[in-house]
């Protein structure tokens, strides 16, 4: 069974928002559409985006680490928000996974966003239904599209390639690689939820100096007589003692 | 999590109407029993009548909660997996119940007393599927407890027989005390079980943190910019906005005018009976319970939350 | 979502151009439905951006449809203040005649009473030709405020630098070390190698006062004081010398390290390379080859890069006619003595061993994780080579580095001490992109005097150039400035991209003269790219004794109703990227990558909204209007139908084969780089995806300073005119030259007035040193003690997006950043309201309490705060209510000292100083509102801007909502 998701690697997020935007832009007017927008040029302008990035700072200075942190559905693979909703229109797709809302059949009692831990659904004031990322189920389907760029809006946008895609039940699939390799982790285990979404952590490269890399028989100094050898005649042991 | 008035109308003005129901079986079931002096058919119709008023009433708040109530039939749909979907269909079955069971005791008909009893089935189920909408959503620790169910079904109760004793004292029925001591016993009931869920969620420890929300394994995270500056629906949905001396005031304010004034007023009204003390009663405790309503959403601590805390 | 694919496609049409909402410059594709566009996505076969977008790319939309959008030509109204945005419309018929009479005039009487600067405009090679055809020098872009001390501390010192003209090699790099802000400029690029570098497993450190951004993926944050880079780079270079870890064979043989210094204090050459006398080596009349080395071998002076010699970088000499003289590296090793860690602490906050760690990261990664390209290639003095070396140490930096008063002497230190890691054009080092590497100078020369400036004549020499001693400022017989902004003067010698933020004080001012018609394009003078912006909006409105206002004139060309266009006596309204053909031209700043040279174009996707012209076509109407020599042939005839043509058809010189564009030359196109005027040239662009890539054969992709081949291919495609090396200026002639003019010696006759001798001293020392900022200086620092500076929100460019419906809900507002322990000490708290005070002017604004900022910093995101009304936002909007902008604290000039004025900028380059202001913040009372001060009075909506605010939206293309 196909599990479509994305992995988020925290260690390249550099908070662009890029993710934030190419999503609204593509899911205004594409199957998802609108997304409103609120007070557009007015006090607390507020719309519904499907991603949003958010950050976090994490320790004390001088030892803080700003953390940059995407996040939109996780496409559970056991959602809470589908088996809740009273008329179905939250559902999973069963062939890749996908969690979808119908927008004809939803009531907007949204309950469904009561039941998701990760606050990832936006009800949309105007149309009035319940909406969330679709994986761009409109991109990755489209057969028209190439191959190349069936990919959710947001994966192609991002500068960082920080976002990968990919079904993370297929052992060699890019993400499951990446989830394999570099500890990938999911977001609030303790609710059992099993988050199809990934993120990898921060990684660190540190590097190691040893006190003989700075003593090379190579060293410059040698050759511009800083460093240079004493005079065959300047005094030595030979001059004092005879043992 | 921000309580939608909505809501808050629904399962208070439903819990009253439920209770007012199952009030009048038992009583009915009692006086087939023999242990208790038969009511007058009054009684039975006029708290049928009540009773599907406020649920009407209830239904009709329920409504204003939906984006697209021209569809609130499709909601009927999922009744395998959500509660939600219960309700919507037991509510109307349960009306659909009470009024045959006011009908029934209006027209004289035999039987009454076990339509009776297949409404006090569907109440109790109704009761079940309101409260389990709450206590089935595991990571709202506030409500994943029993007691969320224990405490829609006693204050409801408590709120209808409060209801049915002021109805039956209004009618001059005899059975005043009686229902009155129910009344005061299952408010006290309801006092002592919301107590214990106040007790129980004073002393929770949420299992999701800002460490397992995003994965980071450090004691200090603190966020800066949610990533939007004029709220969301995630910011207006699940969070009131006030801050806890608003939650602490609202707490005693329950308490007083949800349970310990009615109790004095119910103790007042019976011992001098004065029906005019047992409705003050009624409204007040209708009014305080519609805080405790408002308090259990607002005390209730979404997750999300998490996610969504500062900007800049 | 129920039913996806069921609809028709939701594409119609795709069309590719070039992204204008950065000035990164990335190839995007256009979707469009019924004629409205869908959907811009990055174009995976651009060579900058591979195919990705940022998030102010991907809002591209909603800077179209923005209702603050100019759609007509407006006068200000008779009577009404400038400032107050009171306008009538006009026909563009009316704004030409307008102007071309005032125009006209004045470059008949004074040319130079006609100012022309530009902001954040990528079309300095046309902007900068008109001003040189009208005659005036007074031109620039917004470089000046910007970050020309990186382009000039670098230019100056390796012949290119970062910005377009050069970038860390990340694909190579081991080590990536990035100094202050930089998320600005090649966005895109940047990130999408900062990121394959990282997961290759490169080491990153971020050294900066803030932890944001990119260094928020840092592996190290090295949190620093603002404007203390200077210290902390010669305290590296200090410990890389002392150790032994510099690339000595690199600096002998590519440098000027191993340059003979007379060092005679009697002699009038003393700070000057001694040169043998000999044929100069090369073929460049203007740089002297024939410098001296010691050869250690032989242990004689011999001319440089003799074959056989080897220099000697350290000791002390005695020629042969007794001249003492020491090697230049050895002058770098006296200056860095001082410099120690341990010193550097003191000034930077940095330990003093976390500094001697970082050194030695940078020199053993340089010296031991060398790279050997087999690449062979022949070096400028013939000798062949079979392989590329490359030390892989990177660095980046821009505006964090370069705009202090500092920061050409800390831009230089930055450039020293790469060329001493031996990363220069070298692979995971620093690389150069074409037209890059120039010579040291480029050739081009501002004009030198008054006698430049003649009526009804073009500029003799450019408005903007690289002096290469005092005979190239621009100064009148006394000394004193011939520019508006005092650029090229003794005052800012090098100031090599203008001073914009001085052209209004000192036409205001009337010093060093009045002028008639400023005319300013697509940049905020009256708001965020001004400093001191409350007296500068007064300054603006100021009228003198007879009623005239101070500044005669005013001009604004702009796509949005900003700050600055209310002060307008007229509106000229532009374009959106979207509407326009636009040039990314080898005459300008190109988009060209390591390999070799790129250039791009822009080709309108949508048509102009109501009646915007792009200010292109402006500068090319009025240039014919005022029969200009280039755009109008001998009988005064229009020469060019429009932009597009004029792109075709203009060369350089009648038949020289270069202009704008530099593929698809020659009658069919069959031609690079030079050749005939191609009438087919759009056409051909269109099809490639709007840019040409020429990738240079291998061996002239590295060590460009001084690789024979490369000089060969750029002589013959007329990119350089001469073939000589570019050697590295450790120790800066150049320099030395201002310094020896201050002293009343040397070449040059020009002697600065009186009171900038010691200036001149002190700062244009030839080898890089530290001294804290001008305005720090000026500064009582226990009354004002904490730095505050700006950073760049990514998905914020300047303050070009307030008007964007999705990227303001993004950053809506700002607030000051102030580190926990620091604001604790004040008593402040989140949220509360600050006043933050400097010795300038003070705003009011909310704290964020913050463990990512040095504790003696204090910092916001740069131009978020908006007046009211500007920008089609309500007046109660968040940008102008709680948004607030750091520009009110920051002042354009320095405290007057013995009464004169000294504008506070680098007293070399004239780069403004913004991030050394130093202020003190205290809380707010509590009867205070709740809102950012100072505040000004709301403007209404232009006539043609939307004007009625929609209270929401749903933008669904191809509806026709939008158009």
């Amino acid at each position: 069974m196909t599990q479509l998701a994305l992995v988020i690697d925290l260690n390249v997020c550099v908070g662009c928002h890029a993710c934030v935007t190419s999503c609204k832009e593509w899911n205004t007017s594409g199957e998802a559409g609108f997304m409103s927008d609120d007070n557009p040029y007015d006090r607390d302008p507020t719309g519904t985006f499907f991603n949003r990035v958010q950050t976090f700072e994490v320790g004390e200075f001088p030892n803080t680490q700003t953390v940059h942190f995407p996040k939109s559905c996780l496409h559970c693979e056991d959602p809470p928000c589908v088996p809740v909703c009273p008329t179905g229109a939250s559902y999973k797709r069963p062939e890749d996974g996908i969690v979808l809302v119908d927008y004809d059949k939803c009531i907007g009692c949204k309950y469904c966003s009561w039941a998701c831990p990760y606050g990832v659904r936006e009800l949309d004031e105007h149309q009035k239904v319940m909406k969330k990322c679709t994986l761009c189920v409109d991109r990755i389907t489209d057969t028209r599209l190439p191959e190349a760029e069936r990919k959710p809006a947001c994966v192609l946008a991002c500068p960082t390639s920080a976002r990968l895609y990919g079904d993370i039940h297929d052992e060699e699939s890019v993400v499951s690689k990446a989830i394999r390799e570099a500890a990938g982790y999911t977001l609030m285990p303790e609710w059992g939820t099993q988050p199809a979404n990934h993120y990898l952590p921060r990684r660190k490269t540190e590097m190691r100096i040893h006190e003989d890399e700075l003593e090379r028989a190579d060293n410059p100094l040698k050759i511009d007589g800083r460093k240079p050898k004493p005079g065959l005649r300047d005094p030595s042991l030979d001059d004092v003692t005879s043992w | 999590m921000n309580p939608a008035f909505s809501v808050v109308f629904l399962t208070t003005l439903i819990g009253a109407g439920q209770g007012l129901v199952l009030g009048l079986f038992v009583v009915e079931a009692r006086a087939a029993a023999g242990l208790l002096a038969a009511p007058s058919t009054t009684l039975y119709v006029a708290g049928c009548v009540l009773a599907l008023l406020l649920l009407a009433a209830g239904l009709l708040a329920s409504f204003f909660h939906l984006g697209h109530p021209e569809r609130a039939w499709r909601a009927a749909a999922m009744w395998r997996t959500s509660w939600l979907s219960r309700e919507v269909i037991v509510l109307p079955a349960f009306m659909a119940a009470v009024t045959v069971y006011g009908w029934a005791h209006w027209q004289g008909l035999p039987g009454t007393l076990w339509i009776g009893g297949l409404a006090a089935a569907l109440c109790l189920a109704l009761f079940l599927c309101t409260g389990m909408i709450y206590a089935c959503i595991r990571f709202l620790q506030e409500w994943a407890t029993p007691l969320t169910l224990v405490n829609f079904t006693l204050i409801g109760c408590a709120s209808g027989v409060v209801l049915l004793t002021a109805l039956a004292a209004a009618l001059g029925e005899p059975l005043v005390e009686v229902v009155g001591a129910w009344a005061l016993g299952l408010t006290v009931a309801g006092l002592v079980t919301r107590s214990a869920a106040l007790w129980r969620n004073a002393r929770l420890k949420p299992r999701s943190t800002l460490q397992t929300a995003i994965g980071v394994k450090h004691p200090r995270i603190v966020q800066k910019a949610q990533g939007f500056m004029g709220g969301s629906f995630n910011t207006r949905e699940f969070f009131h906005g006030r801050g806890p001396g608003t939650l602490r005031a609202v707490k005693w304010l329950f308490i007083i005018a949800g349970f310990v004034l009615p109790l004095l007023l119910l103790a007042g009204g019976l011992a001098v009976s004065s029906p005019a003390l047992l409705w003050l009663a009624v409204l007040l405790q209708f009014a305080g319970l519609t805080a405790e309503r408002w308090f259990f959403f607002a005390q209730a601590n979404h997750p999300q939350n998490l996610y969504y805390q500062a900007v800049s | 979502m129920n039913a996806p694919l069921e609809s028709p496609p939701a594409v119609a049409e795709t069309r590719n151009t070039t992204c204008y909402m950065c000035a990164c410059r990335c190839g995007i594709r256009v979707h469009l439905k019924n004629g409205e566009v869908r959907y811009i996505e990055g174009n995976p076969e651009h060579p900058l951006n591979k195919g990705v977008i940022c998030a102010k790319g991907a809002s591209g939309i909603m800077k179209q449809y923005s209702p603050a959008r100019l759609t007509r030509p407006l006068r200000r109204k008779a009577g009404a203040e400038r400032g107050a945005g009171e306008f009538e419309p006009i026909s563009w018929d009316e704004a030409f005649s307008i102007m071309e009479e005032r125009l006209r005039k004045i470059r008949s009487t004074d040319p130079k009473k006609f100012a022309l600067f530009t902001g954040r405009d990528q079309m300095q090679a046309l902007t900068g030709m008109f001003a040189r055809q009208f005659g005036t020098p007074n031109y620039a872009a917004h470089g000046g405020f910007c970050s020309v001390n990186m382009a000039a501390g670098m230019i100056y010192t390796i012949g290119g630098s970062f910005w377009e003209f050069g970038g860390p090699d990340l694909d190579r790099a081991k080590l990536f070390v990035m100094i202050g802000t930089a998320e600005d400029h090649h966005s895109n690029p940047l990130k999408i190698a900062i990121s394959k570098f990282k997961r290759r497993g490169g080491r990153f450190i971020s050294v900066n006062p803030v932890r944001t951004g990119y260094s928020a993926i840092a592996d190290e944050w090295v949190p620093i004081r603002p404007g203390t880079d200077g210290a902390l780079l010669l305290a590296l270079t200090h410990e890389i010398l002392n150790t032994g870890l510099y690339d000595r064979a690199f600096l002998a043989r590519y440098s000027n390290a191993g340059y003979l210094i007379n060092t005679d204090p009697a002699s009038p050459e003393q700070g000057m390379p001694v040169c043998s006398g000999a044929t100069a080596k090369g073929d460049n009349p203007e740089h002297r080859h024939d410098q001296l080395w010691w050869d250690r071998l032989s242990g004689r002076a011999v001319p440089n890069h003799t074959p056989g010699a080897d220099p000697a970088l350290l000791g002390a000499y005695r020629l042969d006619d007794g001249t003492p003289v020491k090697p230049a590296f050895q002058l770098l090793l006296e200056r860095v003595k001082e410099y120690t860690p341990e010193w550097a602490e003191g000034i930077t906050g940095i330990p003093a061993a976390r500094i001697r760690r970082l050194a030695h990261e940078m020199g053993i990664t340089a010296r031991d994780q060398r790279i050997e390209l087999p690449i062979a290639w022949t070096d400028s003095w013939g000798q062949e080579h079979d392989t590329v070396t490359g030390n892989p140490v990177a660095f980046h930096a821009m505006r964090g580095l370069a705009a202090h008063s500092n920061g050409f002497q800390t831009v230089r230190a930055l450039a020293v001490l790469m060329s001493v890691l031996g990363t220069i054009d070298r692979p995971g080092g620093f690389r150069h992109k074409a037209p890059f590497p120039r010579a040291i100078p480029p050739m081009a020369k501002p004009p030198k005097g008054p006698e430049a400036v003649q009526p009804d004549t073009p500029l003799a020499g450019l408005a903007l150039g690289w002096p290469a001693g005092p005979d190239d400022l621009s100064i009148d017989a006394d000394g004193g400035p011939l520019r508006i902004d005092k650029a090229f003067s003794w005052e800012y010698p090098l100031a090599v991209h203008g001073m914009m933020h001085n052209v209004i004080t000192n036409a205001w001012r009337g010093d060093p003269y009045r002028i008639d018609t400023l005319m300013i394009f697509m940049a905020n003078m009256a708001w965020n790219s001004t400093m001191n912006t409350v007296e500068v909006r007064k300054m603006l409105n100021d009228r003198d004794e007879q009623g005239e206002y101070k500044i005669p004139f005013l001009i604004v060309c702009d796509a949005f109703q900003s700050e600055m266009t209310a002060f307008a006596d007229l509106v000229l309204p532009d374009t959106t990227y979207l509407e326009r053909h636009d040039v990314m031209s080898m005459l300008d700043r190109p988009i060209s990558e390591f390999d070799g040279p790129v250039d791009s174009v822009r080709i309108p996707v949508l048509p102009p909204k109501g009646e915007c012209k792009p200010f292109q076509e402006v500068l090319i109407e009025l240039g014919t209007r005022l029969k200009f020599p280039a755009f109008t042939d001998k009988e005064g005839a229009r020469k060019y139908r429009d932009y597009p043509d004029f792109i075709v058809n203009f060369e350089t010189e009648p038949g020289s084969g270069i202009g704008f564009l530099a593929g698809w030359r020659g009658r069919g196109g069959e031609k690079a780089m030079v050749g005939e005027p191609n009438p087919r040239q759009w056409a051909m662009y269109e099809k490639n995806n709007c840019v040409f890539h020429h990738v240079l054969p291998r061996s002239y992709q590295y060590m460009r300073n001084w690789n024979q081949g490369y000089h060969e291919w750029a002589q013959r495609t007329r990119v350089r005119r001469y073939t000589d090396p570019i050697v590295i200026q450790i120790y800066s002639e150049v320099l030395q030259k201002f310094r020896m003019a201050a002293e009343g010696r040397g070449p040059s006759k020009r002697r600065p007035p009186e009171h900038l001798r010691e200036r001149l001293m002190i700062y244009c020392d030839p080898l890089p040193f530290y001294y804290a900022p001008l305005e720090v200086q000026a500064t009582d620092t226990a009354r004002y003690p904490l730095a505050a500076i700006t950073q760049r929100p990514m998905a914020m460019y300047h303050s070009w997006d307030s008007q964007n419906a999705w990227l303001r809900q993004i950053h809506a507002h700002n607030y000051l950043f102030i580190n926990e322990k620091t604001a604790t000490s004040l008593g402040i708290a989140d949220d509360d309201w600050i006043w933050v005070e400097s010795m300038h002017g003070r705003v009011r604004c909310m704290c964020r309490v913050s463990e990512a900022v040095e504790p003696g910093t204090v910092w916001t995101w740069n131009a978020i705060g908006k007046a009211q009304g500007a920008w089609g936002l309500a007046p109660d909007a968040n940008e102008a209510q709680r948004g607030f902008l750091l520009n009110h604290v920051i002042a354009e000039e320095l405290p007057a000292a013995e009464g004169r004025r000294m504008s506070n900028s680098d007293p070399v380059t004239g780069q403004a100083g913004w991030y050394d202001v130093r202020v003190r913040i205290r809380k707010a009372a509590a009867d205070e509102p709740a809102e950012t001060s100072p505040q000004f009075a709301p403007l209404p909506a232009a006539p043609g801007t939307g004007r009625v605010r929609k209270l929401w939206q749903a933008f669904v293309a191809g509806k026709g909502e939008f158009k």
